[in-house]
């Protein structure tokens, strides 16, 4: 077998140096009714050639040249080729988390830059090297929170990711989280302050907003956080389009920020892999899950960097950890690096734009259904035609429309969230704009 | 003496932030084919932000140099042996890389319909199938995104079960050879952690769980083998004990490398584990992550995976959301697919019986090293390994070196270090995982290495604590790193200066 370096007569070899007569023996100690004697029912190893067909296959299975109006999470950027070409060295990709910080300067190294940019992006004082993604961001913030203020009360916003929030439901099923929802407003598509007033109490420690929130508004973070703080509890704000903070006030008066960087050159992969992060000020910084790399200096004065702060975590505190992490997602984070090297300050300010002046296009064809400011999704009124309909038809035409929202939200049934990146074709918005044109009525 | 590299030059390199100028740019973008908006006006002024500060400002060229110079800085599996334990530094193929990366693939956006997302669906069907055959488990769920990440999931899951059955429990038992993120993971879960002590084989003392395991004792988490590379021969007798109780055994699938094709956890009494992809299953650590956490569960357990399911309905793939006691979501999604395609690809490179021979070829070379190293270190546990081996410094202790002293000294060598410190039940262990992707000579290279520092530290000890040597920087201070953190790169502030 190709990935297996050794000759029958190297084995051999190595066997008699054991003591051996067979490899078989190397198993002779394990109990008789733990072994597995019969074959794997797996197919026999094919070869290179036969696996990029295989794969060839699948990936004609799926949609292949068609436009998208997808957001809701996950975007279509565009990648710069330097991208993979630098994720693609072995040096990066066939490396261990970086603990052995003198071979490890690379990674490590970056890892700085990217906890920096992080920094500059969201106006937090640090970042840690990576969360799974965004979705798990939102609990490990949340429970960051509970440790912090000693309340265990979450109130989220319902413009939240749906899938975020479900998420955050399931790592509160211990107990460990009391989780609520407060509404949005009806007009604007921005979250009900007045609901969260009403909730709100001196046991919660958390409030969790997401801006642009899901249905791509921009939300005013200035006034949940002072209600938030009258009561002692803490800000979260989540982001789930990264490219918005290229032209979006950072959230400064957050007291955590969690998000996923997935705009950032990451593909969309069917869901996966992405990176998240989470960006906090300085005072919490040993509440924060995840790892963190600082800047030191070597036995000869040099600058070095290292993994550090480790005492929050799980190899060390065992039970008693921030978390349960053990991995960041450092390869993905290292595409998202690379993404802010390439456009850096400029061209992500240019980009954002770009993404503005797209989808503010694509609604002055549409009915926006609120009010509220967008960056580049918003959700359309479909005239109370199915979602699926209108969907049919564009799929007619290779392009795939915005989400249905009826199934997170049953008063949104005939709304679609629709979303534009500097990659929509304007031709492709003017189909949309013809299929959600009211069907003429025969006479 | 050293056999394996030599010195040779790389080049210094500053961070972005200090390469930045004004204006440099390493991007265009194609001009608008619709009107430009003016952000003050349909944002509103108030949400927009002025320019960010320090951010980068760097021309093409100097990026690509940027990353390219960073990376010669790192070792890789690419440049030789990685013998971390329990971490399976085994080779991954580049074709995983190539397939993941296809546009049907790499552009499928989580939310298409289900009709243009057959191929998908598909992939990680096919991968859940293939998993559960290795594992003799039931179901599969492919959605936690890593190891920590299926060990949470397992124990979600055991709770919901017991939850049903009327009672969560209270307790996990954890042996004291596991890995923190065991205990770590029991703690999220809303469990409190009792440490139960190894026997002297390094192994679950049978009799100590007879005794402590009762109502309150939800699971075991056990690694199989362990984390000294033993196999739990009492695995079965294990087992009986937690379930005559009602009580569910968990397996850390860390080092599943030691077992495919060779034993099935599922017929052995495991009621749920979770696997690693970027382990077992050849997908690139990458520094760090992304990696793969698949949980794969008995038929009790099934009910309770978490949403969405796959199923196969009227000859399609399907996503089925209506699975009431499901424990919910524990990642948006459907897990990390780009590690699932990698992983699979894996999987159909090998086959069944390949499969089964990448392990005894793990498990041949774990042996080996043990025999070409018992002459020159100390081997606590005398029981037979699988893929990994633990010894002790307890040796070169007595000369004033420690485990980690050895291992930054096997830098100077030409090979990244084995895991230091850990388990912790071995006083100055030196865990090692070779693989099966190692070949004899860089073995022997390996062995040659360790002997020829175990003679170092009796004749120059120093040589030994004071490495690395040959490194670009020195040993690193993570003491100052800790007590004063600097976490990000600040404008004007002199740092130290970049190594040269």
């Amino acid at each position: 077998m190709r990935y297996l370096p050794k000759s029958d007569s190297e084995r051999r070899e190595m066997l008699a140096v054991c003591g051996l007569q067979s490899a078989e023996e190397l198993f002779a100690h394990l109990p008789e009714d733990v072994r597995f004697e019969a074959p794997l029912a797996l197919p026999p190893g094919i070869s290179e050639f036969e696996i990029v067909d295989y794969f060839h296959a699948r990936s004609a299975e799926n949609a292949n040249g068609y436009a998208s109006f997808l957001g809701a999470g996950v975007y279509a950027h565009y990648r710069p080729v330097m991208v993979d070409t630098v994720v693609s060295r072995g040096e990066f990709l066939t490396s261990y988390t970086p603990y052995q910080a003198e071979i490890s300067q690379g990674t490590l190294t970056t890892i700085f830059e990217f906890q920096t940019m992080i920094c500059q992006l969201t106006g937090m004082d640090v970042a840690n090297a990576s969360m799974y993604d965004g979705s798990t961001a939102v609990p490990e913030a949340a429970l960051m929170a509970a440790r912090i203020t000693g309340r265990h009360r979450v109130l989220a916003s319902r413009v939240v990711h749906p899938e975020y929030r479900e998420v955050l439901r399931t790592y509160g099923r211990h107990g460990q989280l009391s989780i609520e929802e407060f509404g949005y407003l009806p007009d604007s598509g921005t979250l009900d302050l007045e609901d969260l007033e009403r909730k709100i109490d001196n046991a919660t420690g958390a409030v969790i907003v997401q801006s642009p929130n899901f249905f791509g508004i921009v939300e005013d973070i200035r006034s949940v956080a002072e209600l938030a703080h009258k009561h002692g509890a803490l800000l979260i704000v989540i982001f789930t389009e990264a490219v918005s903070l290229g032209i979006l006030q950072p959230p400064v008066d957050a007291d955590i920020v969690a998000g996923e960087l997935q705009s950032f050159a990451i593909a969309p992969s069917y869901g996966g892999p992405y990176a998240g992060i989470i960006a906090t000020k300085e005072r919490f910084i040993r509440q924060m899950p995840g790892r963190l790399v600082g800047e030191t200096t070597d036995s000869r004065g040099n600058r070095a960097f290292c993994l550090t702060l480790a005492t929050r975590e799980q190899h060390i505190r065992r039970e008693k950890a921030t978390s349960n992490i053990c991995t960041n997602q450092a390869l993905i984070a290292l595409m998202a690096t690379v993404f802010m090297s390439v456009y850096g300050k400029q061209g992500l300010r240019e980009l954002a734009e770009q993404n503005l002046a797209k989808a503010h296009y694509l609604s002055s064809l549409l009915k926006p259904r609120f009010t509220g400011p967008f960056f580049n999704e918003f959700v359309a009124s479909t005239n109370g035609r199915a979602p699926e309909e209108i969907n049919q038809l564009l799929l007619k035409k290779k392009i795939i429309g915005g989400v249905a929202l009826g199934k997170w939200y049953p008063e949104l049934e005939h709304c679609v969230l629709l979303c534009a990146t500097e990659m929509t074709r304007r031709e492709h918005m003017d189909e949309v704009g013809r299929a959600f044109e009211p069907v003429p009525q025969a006479a | 003496m050293i056999a394996k590299v030599r010195s040779h030059i790389t080049q210094n390199e500053l961070l972005l932030f200090e390469q930045s100028s004004p204006g440099k740019k390493g991007y265009q973008l194609p001009p608008l084919d619709v009107p430009p908006v003016d952000a003050a006006t349909v944002l509103g002024a108030a949400n927009v932000r002025s320019e960010i500060d320090g951010f980068p400002e760097v021309s093409e060229v100097e990026t690509i140099r940027h990353f390219t110079r960073l990376s010669t800085w790192n070792y890789a599996i690419d440049l030789g042996l990685y013998p971390l334990g329990s971490c399976t530094m085994k080779y991954n193929p580049r074709v995983n890389e190539l397939v993941a990366r296809l546009d049907g693939l790499a552009w499928a956006h989580p939310y298409q319909p289900e009709a243009l997302a057959q191929g998908a669906m598909n992939i990680m069907a096919r991968l859940e199938a293939a998993l559960a055959e290795i594992t003799g488990m039931d179901a599969v769920t492919l959605q936690p995104a890593a190891g920590a990440h299926g060990e949470l999931t397992g124990i979600l899951l055991i709770r919901a079960l017991l939850e049903k059955r009327g009672n969560p429990r209270k307790k996990v038992l954890i042996p004291d050879s596991a890995h923190g993120t065991n205990p770590a993971t029991a703690a999220i879960a809303g469990y409190s952690v009792e440490n139960i002590r190894s026997n002297d084989c390094g192994s679950v003392d049978l009799a100590q769980l007879e005794r402590i395991v009762d109502q309150d004792v939800a699971a075991l988490m056990v690694t199989n083998p362990n984390t000294l590379g033993v196999f739990e021969a009492n695995i079965k007798s294990i087992a009986d004990i937690l379930h005559k109780k009602g009580a569910l055994l968990y397996m850390d699938g860390a080092n599943m490398n030691a077992l495919v094709g060779i034993a099935q956890p599922g017929r052995f009494g495991v009621d749920v584990m979770h696997l690693n992809l970027h382990k077992t299953f050849s997908t690139p650590h990458g520094g760090g992550g992304p990696g793969g956490g698949p949980v794969a569960v008995k038929k009790i357990l099934e009910p309770f995976l978490p949403l969405p399911r796959l199923k196969h309905l009227r000859n399609r793939w399907t996503f089925d959301y209506k699975r009431p006691r499901s424990i919910g979501r524990v990642r948006a999604f459907y897990g990390n697919f780009g590690v699932i395609v990698r992983a699979l690809a894996y999987i159909l490179a090998h086959g069944g019986n390949g499969l089964r021979n990448a392990t005894v070829d793990a498990v041949l070379n774990a042996n080996y090293i043990r025999k070409k190293l018992e002459p020159h270190y100390d081997l606590p546990f005398k029981a037979p390994n699988m893929h990994e081996v633990v010894f002790s410094d307890d040796r070169q202790a007595k000369h004033g070196v420690r485990t980690g002293d050895i291992a930054k000294r096997l830098i100077d060598y030409g090979f990244h270090p084995y895991t230091v410190s850990f388990p912790l039940i071995v006083r100055g262990a030196l865990m090692i995982e070779p693989t099966e992707t190692e070949g004899k000579r860089e073995l022997d290279l390996f062995a040659d290495a360790m002997a020829s520092i175990a003679q170092e530290v009796e004749t120059d000890p120093e040589l030994v604590r004071s490495a690395p040597h040959s490194t670009r920087i020195s040993r690193v201070d993570e003491v100052t790193a800790a007590r004063r953190p600097v976490l990000k790169w600040k404008p004007g502030t002199p740092s130290a200066k970049p190594a040269d």
